[in-house]
């Protein structure tokens, strides 16, 4: 490959309702968008190959593993991170029973818990057990299971 | 090596400052580093908050105490906080003492530079061995009361009446007779001008208000934004970025590379060597530099350990395991051999343990801005006066021109113990001076180059008189020691300690079974891969070995693995309580649902006794569903239960991660897991609720965040024994083709 030559392209990045024009490669993984060009560092970084779901945000209302989209494929598509989670300084409700649940201990997987949570409970207001087992599969080294269980059952019913 | 004793360490630390002396001769350390230095804080001191930003002009009462005159108060946090609440926990400590409006509480980390400058003023920074809470709680508690005294005198003095006229409740101080009232930030000032009365009364924990209760933690609210800046979220003006490959082969160096091929990289700034070993990229973004790194040729030299494997490490521990071979003593009563060669019935398991990767969700990482004036390290750190000593050694400055600033850890497990990659995050920053460099380990990297969980194997052999009671008990540890590699001057005439966590003969991780005979040893061998401190440590697999062993044992003789430990545990009631408490919670002795099985385990680690027990259900063999777990724990005090119950349960998620899928493999003399594509992580849909009962007896201070990981896989095992009758001795389970159902 001639590394002289690497594409540089201007993409246009929708992220949390603003957008945004970062100078970089269309391969680049969002995540490395979000956290370096565009500066927003609350997502996170953790395996890079979308096993971990530390750097979870939503496209298009969708949770997605940020290491796993490339800057070209996200372009044009509405991203919301954590930081974008709250509206006009109101906290979204999964964040209210997380602080209410005191669900974070490292805290550093949090954010993509919280995104992953937040879109599950867009499509299933009232999950289950069984539903969350199914839809939450982000690494928790710390073992915060049973407060994040907790807390999203708290945010259903809030 | 020479071994050197801790003595000898310490009284080094007269004649020249190095970093092992630094960090074990605890006591001398700090005076000794200051000797020489001005000390820059003369009256109230001026400390950046952890964020690096100056804090505003407010009256230090004393180290611990800030009042400003809004009436936040700040408390000090030597400790590191790593997830496990240690600085929330602390901050309940001293604002019981102080009297202060827990509403009104706020912390900061003073950096080790400051605390150095100050003869140590915030004393040990050190955050492992779950000792960040049980081994300053006296001095943090003393902070907190003196503070109180002196800020009553300082209204005292004011009203000019008798300080014992006066009386405080949550930061308003009332003069009693006359009902006159004033609060801390009024009087701060002044107090912090006042001399420190010699000695204070701490309270009586059973009168404890704000400490001894399931408080929130204070740090949550920047967690669950996206605000909290860990080290990898640090940025500095100009700062470029690092990534860094050290050479796969454990003690193998780097021979060369090829910076050419990639300077015209985008975004590539400098290719550098870092050490005899590593090479990093830099560049404006790490993505440019983890990229153009993954294109850079590198040659290594990879040594003779690239022979190595887990085949060959195992053969060798086996070796171990005879009897012939010299073992180190660790803890013995009666004649355990003679009475196993005598005896009527004999019972004997070989077990292995492998390596661990901790594994923190947020990898290693360290931010330097190096001039030749100043060498200044962000990161996350479980021992900033470590990370000092590192980063003063790495630099070559002297102390008064080197500071670490900790940010919060995305976890720690041990891991952050080490400063590997504080040095490395120096080393180039030295080659760049005057631009901040942040160095980031890849996942990759990470699972890589980790400081792992011993690597042992065991054989018990337990022997039984004619009446089936347990007369000896042979325990015959084989494999790598902590120290050796870590702290050689810990060890004690080549004997690791340590080793014998759980099993030892007295101390805070001492047996919890009284064998007429028994000998406890272990035959030292130390593999090419480097161990380190991770979460539990050695109680992990001593546990697991001792305590399926145990189950074992009650099984060859037809009876029931409760009561069998029961028998044993005569003179060991605090061991025994916390069993008995999971025995009750499970339903011991009551039938479990159709098609559950229960186990059971008991340890005692840093200074707590802990237990554990399990209810599972296998299919086909091999497929597990833990439905219920339940855990006692006995540390003597509890500053936060709600908090100690999250340290529980998660030491039951980050053992039992270990045991089904953890594991760290040799081949080629490197580590072969990569990523947790490879080294996986429970998660939520395969951890059950973790039933706590809390059982603190009061009258020593025991640590909470690693006993517990001992009983969580000897619990799943035992249960899963009882279950299908096949006994694992071998792990981790994804090795036996065994995993969550």
């Amino acid at each position: 490959m001639d590394w002289t030559n690497q594409g540089t392209a201007m993409a246009n990045l929708k992220i949390n309702g603003k957008t945004i024009t970062v100078d970089v490669e269309d391969d680049t993984p969002l995540l490395w968008a979000i956290r370096e060009n565009v500066g927003l560092t609350g997502t996170k970084y953790g395996c890079g190959i979308a096993q971990c779901g530390a750097c979870t945000v939503h496209m298009d209302g969708v949770a997605m593993r940020s290491c796993g989209v490339t800057v070209g494929e996200a372009a044009g598509k509405e991203i919301t991170t954590i930081e974008g989670l709250a509206v006009n300084g109101v906290l979204h409700k999964v964040q209210t029973a997380w602080i209410a649940n005191d669900v974070p201990q490292c805290g550093y997987c949090q954010s993509g818990m919280i995104m992953a949570v937040a879109a599950l409970l867009k499509d299933n207001p009232k999950p289950t057990d069984d539903d969350i087992n199914d839809a939450i599969t982000n690494i928790c080294r710390c073992g915060t299971f049973q407060q994040v269980r907790e807390a999203i059952h708290a945010a259903a019913n809030a | 090596m020479l071994p050197r004793t801790r003595k000898g360490a310490a009284m080094n630390q007269h004649v020249k400052i190095n970093r092992r002396s630094f960090v074990v001769g605890a006591a001398t350390a700090g005076a000794g580093l200051a000797i020489g230095l001005d000390l820059p804080f003369g009256g109230p001191a001026v400390v950046r908050a952890a964020d690096g930003s100056p804090e505003i002009n407010a009256p230090e009462v004393n180290a611990w105490v800030v009042i400003r005159p809004d009436e936040t108060v700040v408390i000090r946090i030597a400790r590191s906080e790593m997830g496990q609440g240690t600085l929330t926990g602390l901050a309940q400590l001293v604002a019981e003492e102080l009297e202060c409006d827990w509403s009104k509480v706020t912390t900061e980390f003073p950096t080790p530079g400051q605390s150095v400058a100050r003869k140590r003023a915030w004393g040990d920074f050190s955050t492992g061995g779950s000792r960040g809470i049980r081994s300053s709680q006296d001095y943090v508690r003393k902070g907190g009361a003196t503070a109180r005294v002196m800020l009553i005198q300082a209204a005292a003095n004011e009203w000019k009446v008798p300080a014992t006229e006066c009386k405080v409740s949550s930061g308003v101080i009332t003069h009693t007779p006359s009902g006159k009232t004033t609060t801390y930030g009024k009087v701060a000032e002044a107090a912090a001008k006042l001399e420190p009365p010699a000695d204070v009364k701490l309270k009586d924990p059973k009168d404890w208000t704000i400490a001894g209760k399931g408080l929130k933690r204070l740090d949550t609210a920047d967690k669950v934004t996206g605000k909290m800046i860990y080290g990898a979220d640090v940025k500095l003006p100009g700062m470029l970025n690092a990534a860094i490959k050290d050479c796969p082969v454990f003690g193998g160096k780097l021979k060369s590379f090829d910076a050419a091929k990639i300077a015209n990289m985008k975004g590539v700034k400098k290719v550098v060597q870092v050490g005899d070993s590593a090479v990093a990229v830099v560049a404006d973004t790490w993505w440019h530099a983890k990229t153009a790194l993954d294109a850079l040729p590198i040659i290594w030299d990879e040594g003779d350990n690239a022979k190595v494997s887990s085949e060959t490490i195992a053969k060798w521990l086996a070796e171990g395991l005879d009897n012939a071979q010299p073992a180190y003593i660790g803890n013995q009563n009666g004649d355990a051999k003679a009475a196993i060669a005598g005896a009527a019935k004999k019972v004997e398991a070989v077990y292995s343990y492998p390596y661990q990767n901790h594994a923190t969700m947020e990898p290693m990482n360290a931010t330097v801005l190096y001039t030749p004036e100043k060498c200044e390290v962000w990161c996350g750190t479980q021992n900033g006066e470590a990370a000092f000593a590192a980063a003063l050694e790495a630099s070559g400055l002297p102390p008064e021109k080197v500071d670490v600033h900790k940010l919060l850890l995305g976890g720690g497990f041990g891991r952050r113990g080490m400063t590997d990659y504080v040095r490395q995050a120096v080393a180039i920053a030295r080659q760049m001076p005057g631009t901040p460099v942040k160095l980031l380990w890849s996942r990759e990297e990470d699972m890589q180059h980790g400081k792992y969980h011993p690597i042992t194997q065991c054989k018990l052999t337990g022997a039984f008189d004619a009446d089936n009671n347990l007369i000896a008990l042979h325990y015959r540890l084989s494999g790598q020691s902590i120290l050796f590699s870590v702290r050689p001057e810990a060890l004690q005439n080549g004997m690791d300690p340590a080793a014998f966590q759980g099993v030892a003969q007295t101390g805070e991780a001492a047996i919890g079974y009284s064998v007429p005979n028994l000998l406890v040893e272990h035959s030292m061998r130390n593999p090419h891969v480097p161990p380190g401190f991770w979460r539990g440590v050695n109680v992990n697999h001593n546990a697991i070995y001792m305590e399926c062993f145990m189950d074992e044992l009650a099984h060859a003789v037809g009876q029931d693995p409760l009561e069998f430990r029961r028998k044993l545990m005569g003179k060991h009631p605090k061991h025994l309580a916390v069993l008995n408490a999971v025995a009750e919670k499970i339903g011991w002795g009551t039938p479990a649902p159709n098609g559950v099985y229960r186990g059971i385990a008991q340890v005692m680690g840093y200074g707590s006794y802990v237990a554990g027990a399990a209810e599972i259900s296998v299919t086909d063999g091999s497929k597990i569903k833990v439905h219920r777990i339940v855990a006692s724990t006995d540390p003597g005090y509890i500053v936060n239960p709600a908090q100690v119950e999250r340290q529980i349960a998660g030491s039951f998620v980050y053992g039992l991660s270990a045991l089904f899928y953890g594991g760290c493999t040799v081949k080629d003399g490197r580590i072969e897991q990569t990523n947790f594509d490879t080294y996986n992580s429970m998660r939520i849909n395969e951890m059950p609720k973790v039933e706590s009962v809390m059982v603190p007896s009061g009258g020593f201070w025991g640590g909470v965040g690693e006993p517990t990981i001992g009983v969580a896989a000897p619990a799943v095992l035992n249960a899963y024994f009882a279950a299908t009758g096949k006994r694992i001795r071998s792990f981790p389970l994804r090795s036996q083709n065994i995993t969550f159902a």
